[in-house]
């Protein structure tokens, strides 16, 4: 028995952890997001195993696509042997698996490239268009929901929802195809709906990997006019279809705060109607209109792969649009992947926000 | 007092309101009464006789559905249902202003009540954002909100109803209207806030001769309070007296029910007749 002081520290040490992390567990915002991080986990593992099986199902067959038309059956099996397919579909799950745990999405069975690789290379495109997409949507639902709300059962209010209506019903690929008819082919104000900048321009050095600042970076005006000339169409059209459940949502959700009792006692004191639309009732219609944005999100994301598709945009959208008509199954359980994890990130900024904007949830 | 002119003077107003399936039906019918500078008038009914509605068509802040069919509501030798938009805001606050029930709702949940009322300090007082701030402390100690300058800083749900009423009144004494109306001031508030209220109320009338328009169904507090009020039924006025008037002798037999059924509590040997 050696009573040195060293035994005594290492007595100390995991107590010492311990209630360090007892100090940890017992602050409320840890908690909290100890636990959004394991639901987030969960959430990752069902749409892993989902993305997989699903995929899987899809009709065809990959090593068919990669033998090529003239391939016979012998081909075909050894293609089916190199890419695994041959095997339990238990097993290949497995395999993805222990991959996706070292980051390894799998071969895009197109290009032979990782799968991880080419996915990225696509994302700026993708992030670029978004988010002017995204900004346009604000810039035409934001002033719409508010003005159908203030003059509500007018005929402003009418219109306003006929054109929210007809957005929520009109088909994005024709709506892409009527924008390149009329403003490509007819008045020429758009340039040839052919990815990210004319052909033969070069592209900016990669900073970001959006074009628009890159170039700017680079202070070449030239290139980012290019840009943005090429991105206004798409954005508007993909805005024009996601402005309209965003419209009706800021619409209700104006109508229900304008009705509070708090608005009413703005007016009572005499404040004018801009303060009371734009800051009390606007900051508080927010709110309810940050909870469902999930679904402005999954419009983007859907509307997003019509519209690169038409446009020949060169993002992720277009990138499992090709690799799902090529079977490369890899790339398109990637892409799922991808916007999951987005997804899920998305929702944790969204509640951070609704705490900061709430000060109810944020001193609870 | 009939020698000097009302200050507001309702005429014959009448209010419908229109229901989800397009029925409308009355909630003011030939509505008439007068209030005059620096009075407190008292308007007592049962719940749902239309005191709100009536508060709400003098503020010009009727619910969409509800619209005045026939009469005036005059007020400065104007008639208040024919001002526009833009002169109601020249109006409100300033000439006319109003608090009501429930008075956590009635503040804006997401700003610092400090703030809520600063921001009325300056709409009525052009004053600079620093002194507003300033002067809305002082109106908040004022209404007696101790330790005010804490208190400034919180939001609204970290009130209780009692502070939350008084912040309103703090607001309501940024305005200095000429007519400050009171719809049931203390519903809902425990019976010892209610009285300091009530105290509050009528200690800031008396310095700054507000007229008053107060509407209660605690006829208790008519009594101590106004010095004249109206009785409504079924959006009717029934009776308008003096209060010595109206506890002496109600003329209105619907006013000889109302006191039997709201002062109940106070007399239980009251028959019931
Ligand atoms: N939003 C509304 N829609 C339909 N009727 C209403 C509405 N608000 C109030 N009323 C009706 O108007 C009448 C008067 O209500 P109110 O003035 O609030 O009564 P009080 O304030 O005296 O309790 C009541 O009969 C009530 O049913
Ligand atoms: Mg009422």
């Amino acid at each position: 028995m050696t009573t040195t002081p060293d035994t005594g520290a290492t007595d100390q040490s995991p107590s010492l952890w311990l209630s360090f992390w007892a100090i940890l567990r017992s602050n409320p915002l840890f908690r909290y997001l100890l636990r959004r991080l394991g639901l987030a986990v969960l959430a990752l593992v069902g749409v892993i195993g989902v993305a997989f099986f699903l995929t899987s199902v899809l009709p065809g067959n990959p090593a068919v696509v990669r033998a090529g038309p003239l391939a016979n059956e012998e081909r075909i099996e050894r293609y089916e042997r190199e890419m695994g397919l041959d095997r339990p579909l238990v097993v290949q799950f497995a395999d993805y698996v222990v991959h996706l745990a070292q980051g390894d999405l799998g071969e895009s069975w197109s290009s032979r490239q990782p799968a991880q690789d080419e996915l990225r290379a696509r994302i700026p495109a993708t992030v670029e268009l978004g988010i002017v997409a995204f900004g346009l949507t604000l810039a035409i639902s934001l002033p719409l929901g508010i003005l159908a709300a203030v003059y509500q059962g007018t005929i402003i209010d009418w219109v306003i929802r006929l054109f929210a209506t007809f957005g929520a019903s009109v088909a994005l690929f024709w709506l892409a195809l009527i924008g390149i008819h009329l403003f490509y082919y007819e008045w020429d104000i758009a340039p040839p709906p052919l990815d990210r900048l004319t052909i033969g321009t070069e592209e900016p050095p990669s900073v970001t990997g959006l074009f628009t600042i890159d170039s700017l970076l680079a202070g070449d005006i030239k290139t980012c006019r290019d840009a943005l000339n090429h991105l206004w169409l798409p954005a508007m059209t993909l805005a024009l279809v996601v402005s309209a459940p965003m419209t009706k949502m800021i619409r209700s959700a104006m109508l229900e705060t304008l009705d509070k009792d708090f608005i009413r006692t703005a007016r009572a004191v005499g404040l004018p109607p801009r303060t009371i639309i734009l800051v009390d009732a606007l900051r508080s219609a927010f709110i309810p209109v940050l909870t469902t944005s999930g679904i402005v999100f999954g419009y983007l994301v859907a509307g997003n792969v019509i519209v690169e598709r038409v446009f020949s945009w060169a993002g992720v959208g277009q990138y499992v649009w090709q690799a799902l008509d090529a079977n490369n199954l890899n790339a398109v359980r990637g892409f799922i992947l991808l916007i999951a994890v987005v997804y899920i990130v998305l929702n944790l900024v969204i509640d951070l926000l609704y705490s900061l904007l709430d000060p109810r949830i944020r001193l609870n | 007092m009939d020698m000097t002119e009302p200050l507001l003077a309702l005429e014959n107003l009448s209010v419908t309101i229109t229901d989800n399936r397009g029925q409308s039906k009355p909630i003011l019918q030939g509505v008439s009464f007068e209030i005059y500078p620096n009075e407190v008038m008292g308007l007592v009914g049962e719940s749902g006789s239309g005191k709100s509605m009536t508060a709400l068509a003098i503020m010009g802040l009727l619910p969409r559905r509800a619209k005045p069919q026939s009469g005036h509501i005059w007020f400065n030798g104007h008639d208040l249902l024919t001002l526009s938009k833009r002169e109601w805001y020249a109006v409100r606050g300033s000439q006319l202003a109003m608090i009501f029930q429930n008075p956590r709702a009635a503040l804006n949940p997401l700003m610092r009540v400090g703030q809520q009322v600063a921001r009325v300090v300056r709409l009525h007082q052009s004053l600079k954002k620093r002194a507003a701030y300033e002067k809305a402390l002082d109106l908040l100690q004022q209404v007696g909100i101790p330790d005010s300058q804490t208190r400034a800083r919180a939001y609204p749900h970290q009130l209780s109803g009692g502070m939350a009423q008084r912040v309103l009144i703090a607001m309501m004494l940024a305005c200095q209207p000429r007519l400050l109306i009171a719809d049931e001031p203390t519903t809902g508030l425990d019976v010892t806030i209610q009285a300091q209220i009530f105290e509050l109320i009528k200690t800031i009338q008396a310095e700054f001769g507000t007229t008053l328009l107060l509407i209660t169904h605690d006829l208790g507090v008519v009594s101590e309070v106004c010095q004249r009020v109206a009785v409504m039924q079924d959006g009717k006025i029934q009776e308008v007296a003096t209060v010595g008037e109206l506890f002496a002798h109600p003329q209105h037999p619907y006013t000889q029910h109302l006191m039997n059924t709201l002062l109940r509590v106070d007399r239980p040997t009251n028959s019931r007749a």
